[in-house]
């Protein structure tokens, strides 16, 4: 029989340096809902798994700098039950809960569903616009990076050998500013994305829009930011016109596959669509806070 | 290649048991320990049908591995009735005739159980919603919802 090992390290040194001398073999496990189904359905056959839910660091939420730090295995039910969180960024933690069912819930994380590298994971978009950075560990120290800059291609991340995603930085939230996250299925429920759309905008005290960030999911191979879609926000009352153009720009930012789930055409009108309306709750979340 | 020896609480029971280390808590628990009210519906995470509880969290055990279960608790179906006596809502699926086949009901009243001792007053949109991870492709849910409602009801009154 194939070997393979199972260890739950205690730090994230130790995690590391696991992973490190494991290399390609090794894969870390956060709630397994991506990793197991993948080891079931034999796409993946890691020889080492690094379990990372003994690791504190991993599981906590706390306050930092005005912002949140979110471990990176902390799963949906948990950051969910997080009033404070839910009231800064509550596009992020919306795009959060609509992983999966209660059961999937109580078990996937943000680390996750963004090293997995689907293009149509749910919360990535949300992060994106929300502006948050991870914080990565390595053989070489720490680093830190924006979100969107993780995924490379699908099931692709630009993590180097040895390194884990250790937790999220939601930044503090500007005055007058609010996130949404939006997507498209063909059902209510426990579907993929087809098109996923993040918008997190800052108004000023006559509702002129002075900043703006858009992430798209399920429409390219990895999800995007999308700074035109932005430039179409910044400067406006959010107008008419300006979410026309919003539309226009994320819809061309968009390069999407055609299957049974949606076509091409379609994807890429809709990500026009979904992304006015998701600017249209984020702006009422900034007016109101 | 060596067996992993895992010391874990079922039901309140310590309990141990040997397992490999890609084997699922689902497959442990109804293989190794015996108790097979958790059924596999799918084994993808989809159907609800291994639902089980994983240190006071709604889980599915067939996208767990039992490795992780080391120092952890786990509760089933079989935890679930009181000797003899059901839980309310053990009853209330049989007076409603909440089940056919019967092989999503555990998976039904385990997730229902942890909405009802989070929430115990949730609206149908609530139950639907928090159910949406159970499959049941005998007795088309509305039957399943008013169980659940009149649980809900019974277990107030009793509180
Ligand atoms: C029934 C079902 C429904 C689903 N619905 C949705 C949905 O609606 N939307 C959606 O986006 N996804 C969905 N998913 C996919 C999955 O649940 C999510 O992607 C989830 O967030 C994965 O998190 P996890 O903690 O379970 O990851 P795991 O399965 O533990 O890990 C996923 C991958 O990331 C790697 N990894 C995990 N943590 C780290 C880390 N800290 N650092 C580096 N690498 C890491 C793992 O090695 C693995 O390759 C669904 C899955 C199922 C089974
Ligand atoms: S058997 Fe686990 S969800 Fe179907
Ligand atoms: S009673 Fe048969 S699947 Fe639900």
């Amino acid at each position: 029989m194939r070997s393979i090992q199972y260890e739950a390290p205690a730090t994230v040194d130790e995690a590391v340096a696991r992973l490190a001398e494991a290399g390609d073999k090794a894969r870390p496990l956060a709630g397994g809902t991506d990793l197991i189904v993948q080891m079931r359905s034999r796409l993946i056959s890691p020889e080492v798994i690094v379990d990372v839910k003994n690791i504190p660091e991993l599981l906590q939420v706390s306050e930092e700098g005005g912002g949140f730090r979110v471990g990176a295995a902390v799963p949906g039910a948990v950051l969910g039950e997080n009033e404070a969180v839910v009231a800064m960024w509550p596009g992020v933690v919306e795009a959060f809960e609509l992983i999966g069912s209660t059961q999937i819930q109580g078990r996937a994380s943000l680390g996750g569903n963004l090293c997995n590298g689907s293009p149509a994971a749910d919360s990535t978009p949300a992060m994106i616009a929300a502006g948050v950075t991870c914080e990565i560990a390595g053989p070489n120290g720490r680093r830190e990076a924006p979100v969107e800059d993780l995924v490379t291609a699908p099931g692709e991340t630009s993590l180097g050998r040895g390194e884990l995603v250790v937790s999220f930085f939601l930044p503090p939230r500007p005055a007058r500013t609010g996130d949404a996250y939006l997507r498209f299925i063909p059902r209510t429920e426990m579907d993929i994305a087809v098109v996923g759309v993040g918008v997190c905008v800052t108004l000023d005290d006559g509702g002129t829009c002075t900043g703006a960030r858009v992430g798209l999911g399920a429409v390219a191979p990895r999800p995007l930011l999308v700074p035109a879609a932005a430039d179409a926000l910044v400067g406006t009352r959010l107008d008419d016109g300006a979410m026309a153009n919003l539309a226009a720009a994320a819809s061309a930012a968009c390069n999407p596959i055609d299957d049974k789930r949606g076509t091409k055409t379609y994807r890429i009108k809709v990500a026009g669509v979904l992304a006015r309306r998701a600017a249209g709750i984020a702006s009422e979340r900034a007016r109101s806070n | 290649m060596a067996k992993r020896h895992v010391t874990t609480t079922v039901n309140g029971e310590p309990r141990e048991f040997l397992c490999e280390v890609d084997q699922t808590l689902l497959d442990a628990l109804r293989d190794e320990l015996g108790l097979t009210g958790s059924k596999e519906g799918c084994g993808s995470g989809d159907c609800g049908a291994c639902s089980v509880m994983l240190d006071g969290r709604l889980v599915c055990s067939c996208l767990a591995l039992a490795v992780e279960a080391e120092g952890r608790e786990v509760e089933t179906i079989e935890g679930m009735a009181d000797g003899d006596r059901l839980h309310p809502l053990q009853r209330t699926f049989l007076e409603e005739a909440a089940l056919q086949c019967g092989i999503c009901t555990p998976g039904f009243l385990v997730a229902a159980k942890a909405l009802l001792d989070r929430d115990p007053d949730p609206s149908e949109t609530e139950i639907r919603y928090w159910l949406a991870g159970n499959l049941c492709r005998c007795t088309g849910y509305d039957k399943i919802v008013r169980a659940v409602q009149k649980a809900a009801v019974e277990m107030r009154a009793e509180a």
